[in-house]
Parts: C-alpha cells; structure tokens; sequence
C-alpha cells in the first residue's frame, strides 16, 4: 500500500493520536522516548512531503472522503512544506535532547502529562499548516494554545503562572478576533475552505462586512505572532517557560500564526479586494520597522538570558513582517528563508540556554560570568548560533538579512532608510549578543558552577548538531530557497 | 425607516456591545477571576453572531421528515461551528481557572498587582 497521497492526513493523526498513548507509558523514560519517537516520525514525514513538493508535486487531501468546498480539505505546498519542516524540526530537536533538561525540571509523575501536552502542541500547530478550511485552522490554533499554556506553565518557576496568564487572555482574544472574521466571511460568501473563499469573494456586492473580517483576522493572527505592539505576552511566557519549551515555541509557534496571516490575506483578501495589497503594505511595514528598533533596544538592555532572547525574538518577527510587506518575490523570499534560518539560530541559543540552565539556576547574566570556563563546548555552540542571529556571512542568518536588503533596495521609495534600519538593528543585535558573550568568556566567574564539567551528552550533542545546521545551511542554502522562492512565487500568483 | 433599519440588526447591535463589554471587563480588571469572566463574555458575543446569520426567516431545524416537504430551513452550518466554537471557549475557560487556583496556590493571592509586587 502507498502512504504518499495520505502523508497529510497522517501528519497531524500521528502526533494526535500518539498523544493520549504517551500519557499511558508511566515507566520511567519510556514517555520521552515515545514522545521522541513520534516527534522524529513526524518530521519524517515533513520531510518527504517537502521532497516532493520540491519536485514539483502538489498534495491536496480531502478529509473523510467528502469533497472539498464540502468537505475539509488538507492541503501541502510548498509555504506549508516550508512550515511544516520548521515546525516538526523544532519538536523532534527539542524532544530528542529534552530528556536531561526535562528531568531536571519537571517531577517523574508528571512527565508523561507533559509529553502528552507537547505532542498536542505539535500536532496543533501542524494541523494549522496542513489546513486549507479557515474554521479547521481556529480549531488547530486553540488545540496547540491550550496545550502550550499546559507545557509553558508545567516547569517549576512561579513566574510561569503569571505570564501564562495573561498569554492565555491574549491568545483567547487574538483567536477570537480571528474566529470573529471568519464569521463574517462565510456570513457573505457561504464557505469556509480558502480556494473557495478566494473564488467567491469576488463575486460580493456589499464589500463592508470582507473589510471587517480583514481588520479582524489580521489584528487577531498579528496578536498571536506578536506583531510588535502585541508582543507583550511573549517575553515573560518565554522566559519562564520550562527551557524544552522555550526551544521548541520560540523555534516555531509565532512563526505559524505568520503563516496563518500571510496565507489568508495573499490566497483570500488581496486578490478580489482593491487597494489591500497597499493597505497590508502600509499597515505592517511601520509595525514591523518599530518591532525591529524597539525589541532589538529592549534587548540590549535586557539582564535576564532567556528573557533577552525572547525579547530579540519580537525584533526577527519584525524581520519576517518586514520582508512579507514588501508584497514582491525578492520581500517574501527573504521573510520565509528569515523563518526558516531564525527558528534554527534562536532553536540553537535556546538549547545552549537549556545546557547552561543544567548547572547555573539563576540565568540572569550577572550570575553566569566565566561560564565558558566550566562549560566551553556549550559556549561554543552559544556563539555560533548567536553569530548566525546577527548575521555574520558564513552563518544561516547572512543569507536571509543578504535577501531582506536587496529586497529593501528594490523599493523605490525610502530604500536606504530601510537597509539602514536593518543595519542598525543588526548593530544592535551585535551588542546584545556580545554582552552575552563578554559575560561568558570574560568575566571573572561570580556563581560556582553547580556541577563539574559540560551539560549531559545528549543535550550538547542536539546542541551542536544544530549549530553546525546554521553553518550548513548558511554555506549551502539551497533547499530552504528553493522552497521559499516557490512559496513566494504561489503567493504572488494568487495576488494577481 | 431608518430607524427600522438600525432595528432590524438588532442582533448585531447586541454582538457588538456585548463584545466590548467582555472586552473592558478583560482590560480593565485587576481580579483574574474577573478577567476570565469578562473572557466569556467577550467569547458569548461571538457565539450570538454566529447564531443570527444562520437564521432564516421561518426555517425551522433542518431535519428531513416524511409528509413534510418544502420546508424552509435554517443553515446548521454555523451552528455546528459554534458548537465546536463553545467546547473550545469552555476548555479555555477551565484552563484559565485552573492556572488561577496555581497562582494563588503559589502567590496567595489573584489581585494581578499584588502579584506583579511579589516577584
């Protein structure tokens, strides 16, 4: 029997239904080594789809047999290959070198509830991607919500509690807002699945109630993405954020309601509304130029690691917005190859904060002087991802920033002031990087160290494995382009 | 007539205010019990949009019944939508009390200020 044409399908079944298996498995490890399992098998399966989306394929996948302005449709191409090897990379990188980190922070008895949620998360956020029904996307992006309020506030600090709460407030209202102008939508075109919506917009004599929804689903997604004045639930959440769980949300869940908001304004909005392509241009780029100054300001002042990680994480989103509101090839080329290289340079950082997490309680930078000197491979490894966020040639993140100023050079108006925006920030990426780096390398130690030598094996191998991906994916960027340039390419093709 | 026209979106009037109700009492509450309620009752409000554009005048409950044809029915699609939409808000609202029974276990308190001062 050939699994290919239900590779859709089985991408979002297998991390859903594997989720309540591994809440059974009580022994001790055998939780994380099936949550691994299926973490692996998922990305597997990501990656023959993207494969052959790469080739040229297209999957669609009509759920239950109904057919599909009827029935939900499941549909890959190549932005949700793109996405869905991001996403499913993220868990099986997290979930392979968590074991340590986990056991260090969660209570045994737990562990399998914990797992469970993590699963849930993935298989909700991959169901977003593979989605092409705008009520099936509300359903996935509460499914993976709750479980990551359940996995960000499992971990053992109290501060988790807090800032879950408000993420849960504001993640309720963002979805809500967009479930408000899904309903709108359907109230004037009477369907729900994307294709269709775009065919039938059209065809609306009275165009209010599409601008509503339009004003609606993108305030709703950009409070999920934490476009930069909706950003405030995402620094406190990440930060207290058990650290497998920082790794694997900061890596990918900001980046789907992107996806989200990209996809439904390209494919529904710009191609029947007049004048939106100008509207979306001119209502994200300021967001984005502010997201990229403050965030990156913020960051460079910022004491605490994970937090300052978190807070750089708002200025690489105002990277991605910046690039998606240029609305040409080279701008959204340079915003989803900013997605993918992003989640690999801060799912690095994070990890070696998970490494330096297992011997330093206390991650406020004052605490972690001279911390290279007990754990230099984890250090290492710190630097190299954090040169791929700044984007030093030879790293991934060179290659995305390079795309981002042609791009930015193309427009004819304010060109310079653009790139000298983007140069600034890279600056000011620079010196909050290097602070850290100072602080690692140079200081004299003030903490001893609370066990000897480096973090477990597993952790530091996971670790480097994904520095040297920023390496290779920064020497040799084929695939991710290719897969962006004809993400960009589908997108535009809808808009004309 | 023009007053007949703002009346006949009656329903939509209701949505809307209701909508900024909930929405106030989540912004402008410090209690996170408070919050959570006017959560729901920012969610409610979608519930009854969903529910007035599917109505159609004089359809009753789409069930197929012998000897009774040409019937008029309402659309069950949003409908069934909102169910899944309901189950959704009710979870949330169970996790969002749940995360506040840990913040008092852990903070002893559910005022948001009390608990921004004791970190």
């Amino acid at each position: 029997m050939d699994l290919t044409p239900h590779l859709p399908a089985l991408q979002v079944i297998v991390p859903m239904l594997s989720a309540p298996l591994v809440l059974l498995l009580r022994p001790r490890g055998l939780a994380w080594a099936g949550a691994a399992a299926v973490a692996v098998l998922s990305f597997c399966i990501a990656a023959s789809l993207a494969f052959a989306v790469a080739r040229g394929e297209h999957f669609g996948y009509d759920m239950g047999g109904w057919r599909a302005p009827y029935g939900i449709e499941l549909s890959v191409d190549a932005f949700s290959a793109l996405m869905l090897l991001i996403v499913t990379g993220a868990g099986a990188v997290s979930l392979l070198a968590g074991r340590p980190s986990v056991d260090l922070q969660i209570e045994q008895e737990r562990q399998p509830l914990f797992y469970a949620a993590f699963l849930l998360t993935l298989a909700g956020l991959v169901g977003i991607t593979v989605s092409a029904d705008a009520f099936n996307i509300f359903v996935f992006m509460e499914i993976s919500s709750l479980a990551s309020y359940v996995i960000i506030a499992g971990g053992p600090d109290r501060r988790a509690l807090p800032a879950v709460f408000k993420y849960l407030i504001m993640g309720t209202i963002g979805a809500t807002f967009y479930l408000i102008g899904v309903g709108l939508v359907y109230m004037m075109t009477g369907t729900l699945n994307l294709a269709d919506l775009e065919a039938r917009i059209g065809g609306v004599t009275d165009i209010n109630p599409i601008l509503m929804a339009a004003g609606f689903i993108t305030v709703g997604l950009a409070l999920k993405a934490a476009v930069f004045p909706l950003h405030v639930w995402l620094p406190n959440a990440y930060a207290h954020a058990p650290h497998m769980v920082t790794v694997f949300l900061a890596a990918c869940a900001t980046k789907v309601a992107i996806y989200v908001l990209i996809r439904f304004d390209f494919f529904v909005f710009q191609a029947n509304l007049p004048g939106h392509q100008l509207q979306f241009s001119l209502f994200l780029l300021p967001l984005a130029l502010m997201g990229i100054l403050v965030a990156s300001a913020v960051a460079m002042f910022e004491g605490h690691l994970k937090r300052l990680l978190a807070v750089s994480s708002v200025a690489q989103i105002g990277y991605i917005m910046l690039g998606a509101s240029f609305v040409s090839q080279a701008g959204l080329v340079a915003a989803f190859a900013h997605m993918f290289n992003h989640a690999l340079a801060k799912g690095g950082l994070f990890l070696a904060v998970a490494c330096l997490a297992c011997h330093y309680r206390d991650l406020r930078l004052d605490q972690l002087a001279g911390a290279a000197r007990t754990m230099p491979l984890t250090a290492a490894a710190f630097v190299v991802c954090g040169f791929s966020l700044i984007g030093i040639p030879g790293t991934a993140g060179f290659i995305s920033k390079w795309l981002l100023i042609g791009a930015a050079l193309e427009r004819d108006s304010s060109a310079f002031v653009l790139v000298a925006i983007i140069l600034a920030s890279s600056l000011m990426a620079l010196v909050y990087i290097w602070r850290v780096v100072e602080t690692l390398y140079f200081r004299p130690a003030v903490v001893e160290a609370e066990g000897p030598g480096e973090a477990p094996l597993q952790l530091l191998l996971v670790t480097w494995a994904v520095a040297l991906a920023n390496i290779g994916f920064g020497l040799f960027p084929r695939f991710p382009l290719a897969l962006s340039s004809a993400a960009a390419e589908l997108l535009l093709g809808h808009t004309r | 007539m023009k007053l007949l026209e703002l009346l006949g979106y009656f329903n939509y009037w209701v949505f809307a205010i209701v909508l900024s109700v909930g929405l106030y009492t989540v912004i402008a509450k410090v209690n996170l019990v408070k919050k959570l309620i006017g959560l729901s009752i920012f969610q409610s409000a979608v519930f009854l949009m969903y529910i007035t554009m599917d109505k159609v005048e004089g359809g009753t409950a789409p069930i197929i019944q012998k000897g009774l044809e040409n019937q008029v029915f309402s659309n069950p699609l949003p409908q069934v939508l909102i169910l899944t939409a309901i189950v959704v808000g009710v979870s949330t609202l169970a996790l969002g009390l749940a995360i506040v029974v840990r913040i008092n276990e852990c903070y002893g308190t559910i005022e948001e200020d009390e608990i921004l001062d004791a970190d």
